[in-house]
């Protein structure tokens, strides 16, 4: 056989060889398995026959409602992912690394709460986040679709392109061992050669831009799409959080789009913005990250706040409290989180003015958080309180966020965060908010919304199963570690000195999510329970007596929404609908929709290919990759052909077909 | 709503969408700005920048620039006209204006560079040579962009729909603009003073 | 009638569950936590003392609003329970002046109380002020390298690693830098935590009031050695920690820039070792080894 070159295969392949694919067991598997998954799953849809209908009804869906049920799966798989890393770090810590077989070696725990934490903000919450606003914004405002329907497909196919790539090193390569946010200068190319960091920087780039084209979409949607007559004081809380959560992502994701395009400077092309010689400076890292980082909580927990809002005054049969007090709230917010960032680092030796300042700050934006909790408790107050599983996750949720926003208070005391940095209070204080806040509010939501997109409704009894699973094996998980933290626990620890008497408390941790995987467990059981029973399950366009526009239409929703839109006049549109219903016959009228495109799923594939040329040093890949994308944009941004008409005749019958469906299930 | 309001209220998002992506590329030359000023004199041994740039040269460029910032609006003042042929004349001028400006940029990196003042050399370099490049890279798609409108207007009859790419072209062209000055003032006229 | 005995019966049961599912998590916590050392509560250094009177007031001062949280939303849940058809039922209810002029109003105040405390205990307590005491304060340099933590004696011409002994009641200066990437430096007894960095100094000084040997450990992510950078602090009477150093300067393990150098680059954790200091101003070396000429990050 003739000897190819090297430089052949060095041009071909970067910095891929062959060893790259070998790892250690426990990530073997993973990668296995998830290589297995992905062939059966390629299998399936070949033997059923579904490719054609995979491509046309979903990858070159550009209908919101769709793209949000696919962020839905992507995200639930992502938390499913990041979950498995959470029960491994904890049978670590649990065991001490004292088993016959060692576990995790120290670069691989590493790697894996690096994944967890990255997986779990950018690929779940986001995910989750980006999933509620496709499926709720457009309809909460009497809307068709969003502003720009082909950027919106590209955003998901850019979070997509993310999130194989922050699996890829499950299968080839090493993943990042620097922390979810890969301080320099250990992310740097000194200490940091591999594409471990390599790989965390691109799929969070990728991802990143495509959070940030979303939320100018979803910004631009909220501003110019509502229906007629709904001001801004009328728009529905979800709304309004979104509004608030859309301007951060679009203040903070260019921060994080050029912090990690220098960090990855330094790393391609030696540059010296955060290295430790030549003038580099990685505190400016440190500020950037989290100039972006503090921001984006807020843009994970603003939209939670929003589920939150829709579901206490839905089941409590009223109007929310302070409707006006909540929108304040939510815009001081939404500025004050700009000012606050350097609570991360106060132990980097800033002055005690500056920590006082922003220690101060800080603790103000508790006041309009804390504003926010009163108005939904009293909310119920003269109301009828139904306790479905979303207003079991909302009581949840007020018990666990306040109790992190007390350790957040704790820790906004510079004095007294000296003691809590980096420890495992820390740890414990940020689930609580994002477990608490964001994953129980996406559980609610899901709950909450899930006849909307379906028909029908979730299995209750066994969603009380998970609530409960859930909120025992949070208290048990998190519990122990706010008390590690006083024993002087830090995080991120793959083994401890036993004589610390610590363990007792980290297997108390382990027991808890294991009590957590059981939730975890009742999910998946709930819903499949759900899909076998849906005929029983099965319920009307308003389940839940609710109050919002999204409610005023079929269910599921038609891929046009409304066929008339709705004029608004007050306040919980829909909800006044039900008092006064309009007695009027609707006048039909044509609808353009977009055309389905594959265009963006096609520029998500480039968007990977660049991220694999890149963390592998692969040129010719990037160049054409980047060209693929920019030929691609051209072409589709020049075409005036994207809409198709839906004439008024076809709606009309359509409607026809879909009022007569719902009488007769009334009747039966 | 009939089709013609349906369009308009389409071209009003995409213009309101347009201007929030140029707030959110503020932020970008913002935080690149931030990363300038505290990395300045992060020279560690290498020059500073009133050792290497050449302020006279960096005129001409500026003056090419917001040359080209006035042509482009002529040609979309044109092209509101219905004027083809003179539309296509001052972008074809803003385009030669443009090429130019970023020639003149990558020639005073390629001399940099060989002096042995690469981005490598100091903390202050590689903020210096990422800032002016984001906006280079910034022009370089702008005359993509630019490159794609003529290539239609040689092409076909203008539509209506392409006038109002124009417009948004025109305001993305502004935008550099704005940020060049910034750019002129805060690194070469300060950074360059001893 | 036997549906509600039924019911009556069920409800009585899920009770009984909660609570005892309740009192083990209790009883489990109690279990693992009684009889170990919690130094952040339990502190043994004038710093870490008032860190922790400091962290009980805000706890005080955020039980205020926590309290009434919970108390009014389990009071509420309870009283406007969907089966309760007793109480008042007003949908139409918007809000009600008076109440949220409250709920801003109250958390404004304790936050104003807050923001008081924050700003005289930040001052108080800024790791970078020196201790006030009639004993002349001990100078300590920290260096945080890739394996292990060397603390440089320079006015006793003596170097550890991987621990640090101190007189107890006197001031302990410290000045702190990595030679590696960053590092937290963290005595929960003594004191909070400081960063190490390269090429910067960063200050921190603290007083231990007992004698006693105290848990210390980085806190920040630095690399495979992360959880193995630990070292203790023993904080001893005068006589015997003059005696130390008196001793540890002649000790026949030798720290200077070649030795240091092999120590910085070992990628294991050495013993506790003393060493007798031959090399001037170390620490500043290890600084500077990161500036280069004409930088001046700080």
């Amino acid at each position: 056989m003739p000897q190819i070159p090297q430089e052949w295969i060095t041009f071909l392949f970067g910095r891929l060889t062959l060893q790259d694919f070998v790892h250690e067991p426990i990530m073997a598997g993973a990668g296995i398995g998830m290589v297995l998954g992905l062939v059966a799953v390629l299998i399936g849809l070949t033997v059923f026959k579904k490719w054609k209908w995979l491509w046309t009804n979903w990858i070159t869906a550009l209908d919101p409602k769709k793209i949000g049920i696919m962020y839905v799966v992507v995200s639930a798989i992502m938390l499913l992912r990041g979950f498995a890393d959470a029960l491994l770090l904890r049978a670590q810590q649990a065991t001490n690394n004292n088993l016959p077989v060692e576990l995790l070696n120290a670069d691989h725990f590493q790697q894996i709460f690096s994944a967890h934490g990255s997986i779990m903000i950018f690929f779940v919450a986001m995910g989750l986040i980006a999933a509620m606003f496709n499926l709720l914004i457009p309809q909460q405002i009497g809307s068709r679709d969003v502003a720009f329907p082909f950027l919106n497909s590209v955003s998901f196919w850019l979070f997509v392109a993310g999130m194989i790539l922050i699996n890829a090193p499950l299968v080839v390569g090493e993943f990042s061992n620097a922390g979810w946010l890969a301080y320099p200068p250990l992310s740097g190319l000194e200490f940091n050669p591999g594409t471990g960091v390599d790989y965390w920087i691109w799929s969070l780039q990728i991802a990143g831009i495509g959070s940030l084209l979303s939320g100018i979409n979803f910004f631009v949607t909220i501003l110019k799409m509502r229906a007629p007559g709904m001001t801004l004081m009328k728009m529905p809380i979800f709304t309004w959080s979104a509004l608030g959560s859309t301007m951060l992502i679009m203040a903070a994701f260019p921060i994080l789009t050029v912090t990690l395009g220098l960090l990855s400077l330094d790393r391609m092309i030696d540059t010296n913005f955060f290295t430790s010689t030549l003038g580099g400076n990685p505190m400016l890292y440190i500020n950037l990250i989290w100039a972006w980082g503090h921001p984006e909580v807020y843009i994970l927990v603003l939209p939670a706040f929003g589920i939150f809002s829709e579901v206490v005054a839905t089941f409590s049969g009223k109007r929310l409290f302070g409707y006006k007090s909540m929108v304040y709230a939510i815009m001081a917010i939404t500025v004050l989180s700009f000012t606050v960032w350097l609570h991360h680092f106060f132990t980097m030796g800033a002055g005690a003015d500056v920590n006082t300042f922003f220690g101060i700050m800080t603790m103000i934006i508790a006041i309009p958080t804390g504003v926010k909790v009163f108005n939904w408790i009293f909310t119920m107050y003269r109301g009828r309180v139904r306790f479905t599983t979303p207003m079991l996750w909302f009581i949840g949720f007020i018990v666990t966020f306040t109790i992190g926003g007390l350790t957040g208070v704790m820790m906004s005391v510079p004095a007294a965060d000296f003691q809590f940095h980096n420890s495992l209070f820390l740890v414990a204080h940020f689930h609580n908010m994002i477990i608490g806040g964001v994953l129980f509010g996406a559980f609610a939501g899901f709950a909450y919304w899930f006849p909307k997109f379906t028909g029908f409704v979730l299995n209750e009894r066994i969603g009380k199963w998970a609530f409960w699973s859930w909120l025992v094996g949070f208290i048990l998980a998190f519990g122990p570690l706010y008390i590690l933290g006083f024993m002087g626990a830090v995080r991120r620890l793959d083994h401890y000195d036993p004589s610390l008497g610590w363990q007792g408390l980290f297997i108390v941790a382990g027991v808890g999510v294991a009590v957590i995987a059981l939730g975890v467990f009742f999910q998946v059981l709930q819903i499949v329970v759900s899909i076998i029973q849906r005929k029983k399950n099965r319920v009307g366009p308003d389940p839940w007596n609710a109050r919002t526009l999204e409610w005023a239409t079929h269910t599921p929703t038609p891929e046009y929404n409304f066929a008339v839109i709705p004029k608004v006049t007050e306040r919980d549109a829909f909800w006044e609908m039900k008092k006064n219903p309009s007695k009027k016959k609707p006048a039909y009228e044509d609808i353009w929709v977009p055309k389905s495109s594959g265009v963006g799923a096609i520029i998500g594939l480039f968007a990977l290919g660049f991220g694999v040329a890149a963390v592998w040093h692969i040129w010719w890949l990037l160049v054409l990759s980047l060209v693929a994308v920019i030929v691609l944009v051209i072409v589709k941004l020049t075409d005036d052909d994207v809409e198709r008409k839906l004439s008024a005749e076809e709606i009309e019958e359509e409607e026809k077909k879909l009022i007569a469906k719902e009488l007769k299930e009334q009747v039966a | 709503m009939n089709r013609e309001k349906e369009e308009l209220a389409v071209f009003s998002r995409k213009t309101l969408g347009f201007w929030v992506y140029l707030m959110t590329d503020c932020v970008l030359f913002a935080t690149l700005f931030a990363t300038f000023a505290v990395l300045r004199t992060a020279t560690a041994g290498g020059p500073a920048g009133s050792d290497i740039f050449d302020l006279n040269f960096v005129l001409i460029e500026t003056m090419i620039l917001l040359t080209s910032s006035f042509t482009v609006g002529l040609a979309l003042l044109a092209a509101e006209r219905g004027l083809r042929y003179q539309s296509l004349t001052w972008l074809v001028i803003t385009f030669a204006l443009g090429a130019t400006f970023l020639g003149m940029e990558l020639w005073e990196f390629n001399h940099l560079i060989g002096e042995g003042h690469g981005w490598q050399q100091s903390a202050f370099l590689s903020s210096y040579f990422v800032l002016v490049g984001t906006h280079g890279l910034h022009i370089a798609v702008g005359l993509i962009w630019m490159a794609v409108v003529i290539f239609r207007l040689i092409q076909r009859n203008f539509k209506e729909t392409d006038v109002r790419r124009l417009s948004l072209l025109s305001l993305f062209w502004h935008f550099l603009d704005i940020i060049w000055i910034f750019i002129f003032s805060f690194v070469y006229l300060i950074g360059g003073m001893a | 009638m036997r549906d509600d005995k039924k019911r009556l019966l069920k409800r009585g049961l899920q009770i009984i569950v909660s609570c005892g599912v309740a009192l083990a998590i209790i009883a489990a916590f109690v279990f693992v936590t009684q009889g170990r050392d919690i130094p952040v509560l339990d502190p043994h250094g004038t710093i870490a003392d008032q860190q922790k009177t400091l962290i009980l007031i805000t706890v005080a001062l955020g039980v205020f609003v926590v309290i009434p949280v919970f108390v009014l939303l389990f009071a509420i849940l309870w009283k406007y329970r969907a089966s309760n058809t007793k109480a008042k039922y007003e949908p139409e209810l918007e809000g009600n002046k008076g109440l949220e002029v409250l709920w801003w109003g109250i958390p404004c105040l304790i936050i104003l109380a807050l923001a008081v405390i924050t700003y005289i205990s930040t001052h108080a307590l800024d790791p970078y002020k020196a201790l006030e005491s009639d004993k002349t304060p001990i100078k300590v340099q920290v260096i945080s390298t890739k394996w292990n933590w060397v603390f440089v004696y320079p006015d006793f011409n003596t170097a550890t690693v991987n621990y640090m002994n101190i007189p107890d009641n006197t001031p302990i200066n410290l000045e702190l830098t990595s030679d590696a990437p960053m590092n937290s430096f963290w005595v929960p007894a003594l004191a909070g935590q400081v960063y190490t960095m390269n090429g910067m100094a960063t200050k921190l000084h603290f007083m231990a009031d007992k004698v006693g040997s105290y848990n210390g450990s980085t806190a920040n992510i630095s690399g495979e050695a992360y959880a193995d950078l630990r070292f203790k602090v023993n904080a001893m009477s005068d006589t015997d920690f003059y005696a130390w150093a008196e001793k540890a300067k002649s000790s026949t393990n030798v720290l200077n820039d070649e030795t240091y150098a092999e120590l910085s680059a070992l990628s294991e954790r050495q013993p506790e070792t003393t060493y007798a200091l031959k090399t001037e101003d170390l620490f500043n070396d290890v600084i500077m080894k990161y500036m280069h000429s004409g930088g001046t990050s700080h």
